[in-house]
Formats: structure tokens, sequence, C-alpha cells
């Protein structure tokens, strides 16, 4: 209870100078505010919930650490005011795609209080390739239309058949997928199968239609030796190419990290279990890190939940407003910038307001 | 004042000593020869093997559950040992309350995250997880106490 009345707090704090009007629902204030933009729908908000690891140790027992972050975010979001329409769960619930990882996960998320729409991520899937997922949880891909916004969710964690087929057992595939500095990885592909798919469910949409695309791996190529890589990402995005709004939300790379590549805004989603470090700090490889990324802090490992926390998503006239909520860390809010043209860090853009310390090194 | 009975003897003793010096440096030039140290480049490539061999070693325990308790590995907030910083050691460690270095701070990370049991400091799996976290992060500038 304690954590959920910080939280909600942390929340009205997160919106700015609207603090004083805490008690009043957002919607209204969104409306006191007036319009603006351009967009059509209706002005609503979604959680999103990513990468809670869930690690089996054996028999009832799973990693205390994990189970609490996701449960946090879980107890958060239902203390939320006003509630969001739902949440999406942005994959890696388990940590090796074991039946007891998802079961307990799934266990854990039906303590939420809003719908939920699941995407998968690379530890769900390479034990038995998806299968238990789909009978019990989910479908791989969908479309939804939620208040005139078109959400696609793609699996964007498949690889080469030719990977795949080099190991010899499911255990000995999910591992070697499951590591994510492995010099053996491959990267992953949303897959021609999946385009073809996609083109033919925005068929009938018309381009104005704002488009948020849900995938677990960023949509883009970051940094290939930790495989925050999609190898067919052109593809996709020009499939999207037509469309005048189209945002992509992630998991995957545990960390603040956002982009704008011709129409397409993409946003990262944080980790409920650990941060990672931005490739850049390892720079024995070329990375690609948009150069509008203002990083996290360097995470304080005295603290279990530094570098970890979850995201409120605000869907504001058709342009979207992101809240990362870092739990024992100063929250940000990330959003799109007209006159910039790409998504920017409200606070923290500009050099001299950044919180010490904020490089790597 | 000038006495040159003291002068002789202390001339005699000079070359006495000249030659027991180039005597000694005569023997043991000779014996250095013969038994003296052989190092070539094939002892270097033993060296370097040794040391690539603990890393190799270090880089396994880095990637698995064994140091643990809960099948939690280092690898898993540290992917190619990042944000370990061992070039920043010793420095005040604030979850041990002093100046410390980075093998109490590995044991730190066994005993809390992967709830595990803390390694003596000269454990040859210490010396590996050390070797494999600075060759990782070779070529970095030494800055102690930096955070």
């Amino acid at each position: 209870m304690e954590e959920g009345k910080l939280s909600r707090r942390d929340f009205l704090r997160g919106t700015g100078g609207l603090l004083a009007a805490s008690i009043v629902p957002m919607s209204l204030i969104e409306i006191a505010c007036g319009g603006r933009g351009k967009g059509t729908h209706e002005k609503f908000t979604f959680a999103f919930i990513s990468d809670p690891h869930l690690t089996h140790i054996k028999g009832t027992n799973f990693v205390r650490n994990f189970d609490s972050g996701l449960n946090k975010a879980i107890e958060t979001v239902n203390l939320m005011f006003p509630r969001p329409d739902f949440a999406v769960f942005g994959g890696d619930l388990a940590q090796l795609g074991k039946r007891e990882e998802l079961d307990h996960g799934m266990e854990l998320l039906s303590k939420l209080k809003v719908p939920i729409k699941f995407v998968i991520g690379e530890h769900d899937y390479y034990l038995d390739l998806g299968n238990y997922w789909q009978d019990k949880i989910s479908k791989l891909n969908y479309s939804f239309d939620h208040k005139g916004v078109h959400f696609v969710v793609l699996n964007s964690i498949l690889t080469y058949d030719t990977w795949i087929k080099r190991w010899k057992t499911p255990e000995e595939r999910m591992n070697e997928m499951a590591r994510l500095d492995n010099p053996n990885g491959s990267p992953f592909m949303v897959g021609d199968d999946q385009i073809t798919w996609l083109k033919k469910d925005l068929e009938n949409i018309k381009s104005g239609t704002p488009l948020v695309v849900l995938s677990h791996s960023p949509l883009y190529k970051i940094y290939k030796p930790w495989n925050f890589w999609t190898d067919d990402a052109e593809k996709i995005q020009s499939v999207l190419d037509r469309f005048d709004n189209v945002t992509v939300f992630h998991g995957h790379v545990h960390q603040v990290l956002y982009n704008q590549i011709k129409n397409i805004s993409f946003y990262a989603l944080m980790s409920t279990a650990w941060p990672w470090p931005y490739p850049e700090s390892y720079t024995q490889s070329p990375h690609y890190i948009p150069k509008m990324t203002v990083f996290m802090n360097r995470q304080d490992p005295f603290h279990e939940r530094d570098g970890t926390g979850w995201a409120f998503v605000n869907m504001d006239n058709a342009r979207e407003e992101m809240h990362y909520k870092l739990w024992e860390n100063k929250d940000r809010i990330v959003k799109y910038d007209e006159s910039a043209g790409h998504p920017v860090d409200s606070i923290y853009q500009k050099p001299e307001s950044r919180i010490l310390p904020q490089t790597h090194y | 004042m000038y006495d040159p009975h003291t002068f002789r003897d202390r001339s005699k003793s000079r070359i006495l000593f000249g030659i027991c010096i180039s005597f000694f440096f005569l023997i043991f030039g000779t014996v250095s020869l013969i038994f003296g140290d052989d190092w070539d480049r094939s002892n270097e490539d033993k060296w370097n093997t040794a040391f690539m061999e603990t890393v190799a070693r270090g880089e396994k325990l880095f990637h698995g559950p064994e140091l643990g308790g809960n099948t939690v590995q280092c690898a898993m907030c540290h992917p190619n040992a990042t944000n370990t910083h061992p070039e920043t050691y010793p420095k005040f460690q604030k979850q041990i309350g002093k100046v410390s270095t980075l093998r109490e701070m590995i044991n730190w990370c066994i005993q809390n995250p992967l709830q595990g049991k803390p390694l003596a400091y000269d454990d040859p799996k210490m010396i590996a997880l050390e070797a494999y976290i600075m060759y990782e992060r070779r070529n970095s500038i030494l800055v102690p106490g930096k955070h």
C-alpha cells in the first residue's frame, strides 16, 4: 500500500506544474489545457510493463528480486487514477522460457485490474519456439483498434533457421539466446511472412490514422554484438512509410532510449528486473545509439530497484508522451517536439541541465 | 699529513679489489650464459596463454550460475563486464561503507543479487573473475576513486 501511495504521488509529480490539481482526474486536466495538434482520436492512456525475466530456481522458488519488480509495477498500475485503458506487456516474462516461469508470470499478472495485450520476447520463445505462449497466453502477432488508434503487435525476435538448427537441444538453444553478449548470437528479425501479414493488415487503414506498433526488440539497428538489432528493420519501416504518425514501443533494451527515423518515433521501455548499460560504454564495436538520447544516471547497485521501472504512455492528440517511472531515480518525460521533429527529453536534453553522473566512461 | 706508506697500502688494496671484481664478473658472466635467464618469445607466449586461460575461466564463471544461489549471473547486469569499472577501484563503495577494492565489490554482488557465498580473495575463481573484468576493460584510463 505504501509503495502504491508513493508511486501515485510520483506519477502526479511527473506531470509537472499540475501537482496542485492532483486530485483532478488527468482527463479533465487535459481538457482544461485545451486541444492542440491534429489528432482525431479520443485521448487515452495505457501502461507499459516489460522485461520482468521471472526466474525459476527450483520447486516453488523464484528469484525474489525479479518477482518484486513485476509486483511493484502491477500494484502501481492498479493504483493509478485515472486507470489506464489497458496495459501492454512488452515481453520476456520468463528468463529461460520454462512453463514454471510463464505460469508464475501469468499468476502475478492476473492481479492486474486492466486488460492486457501481450508481446513475446526471445526469453519466452526459444525453448519451445512459442508453443506454450500461443496455447496459454496470446497470439504472436495481431492487431486491434482502440479509440481511433490502430495497434499492431509484431513478433520481432525470430531468427534464421540455420542458427536455430545449430543447437542440439531446446535448452541449449534457449541458453545461447538468453546470453546478451554472446559471440554465437544471431540477430533478430520479423520475417517475410509477418511483413506480408502486416501489409495486408494495414491495407484498409487510412494514412492519417495514428499507428502504434508494439514489438519486443527495437525495430531499428542499435548494436549487433548485444542483439539490439532487427535485421529486416528497414523492410518494416518501409511498410509503415505512408502513415503520418507512427510510434513504435519496444522492450528488450532495459533503458531509456528514443529515436526518430523518418515518420517513425521509437521509444524503449524499462525493465522491472535489471538495467542494462548503454552499448557505448563498451567501445569494442561500432554502435548506433541515437544522438538525441539522454542517458540514464549510472545505476547504484545499493538500491535493488535502481535503473529499473515501467512507463505510462499518454496518447495526447495523436502524439505520445512517455513518462518513464524510474523507481529509485528521477522520473523522465520524453515527448515528441513538433519543432525539432523528434522526441526530446523534456528536462535533461540540454547538457547543462543533466544529472551527474550521466555520462558513461 | 702525507704518509707514503699509507698511500702504497691503499694503492695495493685498490688494485686487489679491482682484480677481484673483474674475476667475479668473469665467473658470473660465464655462469649466467650457461645457467641464466632463458627468456625468449616462447616465455611470453606461455605467460599470455596462462593469462588468457584465466580470462576464459573468468568469462565462464561470469556467464554461469555457479557463483550464486539463485541462478542469477553476473553478465545479466554487466554484458561484456560493462558497468563494472575496475579502473575506478579502490573507491568509496556506499554499500560496503568504506574505500573498497574490486574484489570486495565482486563479493558484494555474489552475496546480494546472486544470493551466493563470498569467495576468498586469493580463490582462483576470484582471480579469474578479476582477469576477465580487467581484460574487458583493457585500455581504459586508470581513475581510482572515480564514481
